[in-house]
């Protein structure tokens, strides 16, 4: 199993996000996660959508999105030269003994905190999924009542865009 | 601003600017407001007594004329009854467009009466759908439907319009800019891979061109023919492509796949090279894929990039229209033939001789004088001539359809073959002969085919369509039965439909206002075929009533290798003899 990282450049309109999911599980592949959010370009939208990919190339679901008459433009993103974020919230079990360790806990990895109770700490925090995963296990011992993740959006590194060549046709006025 | 009309008076005003002049469909709630400028409009509009009738109607529409087939139907049942024909549609790349009402905006997603949610149920089967509840937006998509519809790899859209958007006032401006920045189909192929092709053709020993439906989409048979002329390649035609390529050319080694000649898929076995043109390596082609053509390498050239590959690697892609990329193939090929490198395929014809000539295409007469329906079907082909167009349904009658008809001409061949939907036969017939009124028009269809669309025989009578259904009835399901007698030790559950008894298909025809007749015997089939031919002035079906255990062959079982393909039961063909 590849797990593989997709920007997916698509235009704003109605339906678009589940012709795009429903296209991935009709063609056998296995979203992990999928964020979607609007972009510099008005009437443009984003989606960062992790696939694990088993038996079937991911080619395969690339071009069929591709065909996707919404979709504008796809680009896998390498892991090394892309920026990959994900935003968690947890909210953990806490008391006065094992407040102050949970906040311990939270500022080694930099996280926030952002709500308290007299039984439990939020915190919030961001970073790639590998970092997540290990303050996760850290604050698993004091028990994890709640637990959100964004799913992952991502950027490639340097000066280009990756709007840049592929977004002519809709930077022209309607 | 111009003009105030209502959005259904748009809708019409689009529909006619985009050069449409037949639809097929049924009116109901929530599109009435588009069937009142409907009625003034020079556009017919054919009343069809199931939608899934209008739904293959267009598609034979679009398959006879290459022009796009428009079908209409209200919300809900209306709608979801086209789901069937599109999504046949959109397994053979037909170019149609679908028209659905909807339930007015302010009451979608309330389950309002006759509310379904047309858009997403089609969108896995659509090309692409839209649904528009704003007056203003009606002609922009209707010219993006019919531009996608068309163009690229064609295939259904449906535009799905809200009955409020058909009453409230909006202007018509034509055309309208049409807004698509993710939609540009590749034609032009790259030059360098077309010279890589042309290499590759003429260095290899035993080269196949592999012609799918594609070809017959691009409308390239003609540049077909030269590319074959040109190399003196075999040629091999799938079920969509049977038409492609003249059945009375030497190079024509016939439909390859599950029920293909022996030469056909012999060739693809043995092939060194596949020129793989419009075609997708379907299940039914290739049989176990992991064994299908073993030795070959592979030409793809193909205009949905996503074809490329999916099935089976391709060592040169091509992606483009075939009616750019072929002839810029024979001119590369020319230029490498003109340098000196001409091909030598003659021990490859030697070989693919032997086959066809071993193996022809044949079946079983009966003692009794009761009729083998592949002689019905190549009488039909012969009287009828290679002018006509047929349609067929799906299962065995279809398969000696594709077999025992010799085809000379595209758009002649019109079947329903990567969905295989039971019932394409007559409305799909009553489609093509909407669009060529002047061509013989013949349904081939089988009983249990023919009793799931027979209704759109009334449309045919009242709207002046004279279709001919030449009716293959072996009283079951045929197709199912063979695999029964085959895989299931002849346990024949519910495959006799008993229509020897039920319904007098004669009777049936005459209430429909069309002439039946009945045939049984092999000494009757010519005269009341001819009769058949004679006749213009309405509908035609002939009852021809066959031998119930004839069986389509050859025939490679689902999942098995090609290689093992029976010319007959437990009859395999003799490979040795060939070189390797």
């Amino acid at each position: 199993m590849s797990r593989h990282t997709l920007s997916v450049l698509v235009e704003d309109k109605p339906g678009v996000l589940a012709r795009v999911a429903s296209l991935f599980s009709r063609r056998g592949f296995n979203i992990e996660s999928l964020a979607v959010g609007p972009t510099e370009l008005a009437d443009v939208s984003r989606m960062t959508i992790v696939v694990s990919v088993t038996g079937l190339p991911l080619e395969q679901v690339t071009k069929q999105l591709n065909k996707l008459i919404n979709v504008i433009k796809i680009v896998e993103l390498d892991p090394d030269s892309s920026v990959q974020r994900e935003i968690m919230l947890v909210k953990v079990r806490s008391d006065l003994e094992t407040r102050s360790h949970i906040l311990e806990t939270a500022q080694l990895f930099r996280a926030k905190v952002v709500d308290v109770s007299a039984e439990s700490v939020t915190i919030e925090a961001t970073g790639k999924a590998d970092k997540l995963q290990a303050l996760l296990k850290v604050l698993e011992p004091f028990g994890i009542k709640e637990l959100v993740k964004s799913g992952m959006v991502a950027m490639g590194r340097g000066p280009r865009s990756i709007s840049d060549r592929a977004l002519k046709s809709v930077d022209r006025p309607a | 601003m111009g003009e105030r009309i209502t959005g259904a008076e748009s809708l019409v005003r689009a529909l006619e600017a985009s050069g449409v002049t037949d639809v097929f469909g049924i009116p109901g709630g929530a599109i009435l407001p588009l069937y009142d400028p409907l009625f003034d409009s020079s556009i017919r509009h054919i009343l069809v007594r199931h939608e899934q009738g209008a739904g293959h109607a267009a598609e034979g529409y679009a398959a006879a004329s290459g022009r796009v087939g428009v079908c209409m139907a209200t919300s809900g049942p209306g709608a979801t009854n086209l789901v069937t024909p599109i999504a046949d549609a959109h397994m053979d790349s037909v170019p149609i467009v679908a028209i659905t009402g909807q339930v007015p905006s302010s009451a979608i997603g309330t389950d309002a009466f006759q509310e379904a949610d047309i858009r997403g149920i089609t969108m896995p089967i659509t090309k692409h759908n839209f649904l528009v509840t704003d007056p203003d937006e009606i002609p922009r998509a209707i010219a993006e439907a019919f531009h996608i519809a068309s163009t690229g790899r064609p295939g259904p859209v449906l535009v799905d319009v809200s009955k409020d958007a058909l009453q409230a006032e909006t202007s018509f401006s034509w055309p309208p800019q049409v807004d698509l920045p993710g939609y540009h189909p590749v034609t032009k192929p790259h030059s360098k891979q077309v010279r890589e092709a042309a290499r590759m053709i003429l260095q290899a020993k035993r080269p196949v061109l592999y012609v799918g439906g594609g070809v017959i989409r691009a409308r390239a048979a003609q540049q077909l023919r030269r590319l074959a002329e040109v190399t003196g390649l075999p040629v091999v035609t799938t079920l969509m492509a049977r038409g492609a390529f003249p059945d009375s050319h030497p190079q024509h080694l016939g439909m390859p796949g599950m029920h293909g000649t022996v030469a056909a898929v012999g060739a693809l076995q043995q092939a060194d090279l596949l020129v793989t043109l419009g075609a997708r390596f379907d299940d039914r082609v290739t049989g176990k894929l992991s064994t299908f053509a073993p030795n070959a390498a592979v030409i793809h050239a193909d205009i949905d990039p996503a074809e490329i590959g999916k099935n089976r690697v391709a060592d040169i892609p091509i992606v483009g229209d075939l009616a750019e990329t072929l002839p810029e193939l024979v001119a590369a090929i020319e230029a490498e033939q003109a340098a000196g490198t001409v091909g030598d395929f003659e021990g490859w014809w030697v070989q693919l001789n032997r086959l066809r000539t071993t193996y022809p295409l044949g079946y079983d007469t009966f003692d009794d004088g009761s009729l083998a329906p592949q002689y019905v079907i190549s009488r039909l082909g012969l009287i009828s001539g290679p002018d006509t167009i047929f349609a067929a349904g799906v299962g065995q009658h279809q398969m000696w359809a594709a077999q025992f008809i010799n085809y000379e001409h595209p758009n002649t061949w019109l079947n329903s073959g990567g969905l295989g939907t039971m019932g394409y036969a007559v409305p799909a017939a009553m489609g093509a002969k909407v669009a060529c009124p002047g061509s013989t028009v013949w349904a081939i269809d089988g009983d249990g085919c023919f009793q799931m669309t027979n209704q759109e025989l009334a449309t045919c009578t009242i709207n002046d369509i004279p279709i001919k259904v030449a009716l293959i009835n072996n009283g079951n399901l045929g197709m199912v039965r063979q695999w029964q007698t085959l895989f299931y030790n002849e346990r024949y559950s519910n495959t006799d439909l008993d229509s020897f008894r039920v319904p007098d298909f004669v009777k049936l025809a005459d209430a429909y206002g069309a002439y039946g007749l009945r045939c049984e015997s092999p000494e009757q089939v010519d005269s009341v075929i001819e009769k058949a031919m004679a006749i213009d002035d309405a509908p035609v079906v002939i009852d021809f009533v066959v031998h119930k255990d004839a069986m389509v062959w050859p025939m490679v079982a689902a999942g098995t290798s090609n290689d093992d393909i029976m010319v007959a039961r437990a009859m395999a063909p003799d490979w040795s003899g060939e070189e390797e």
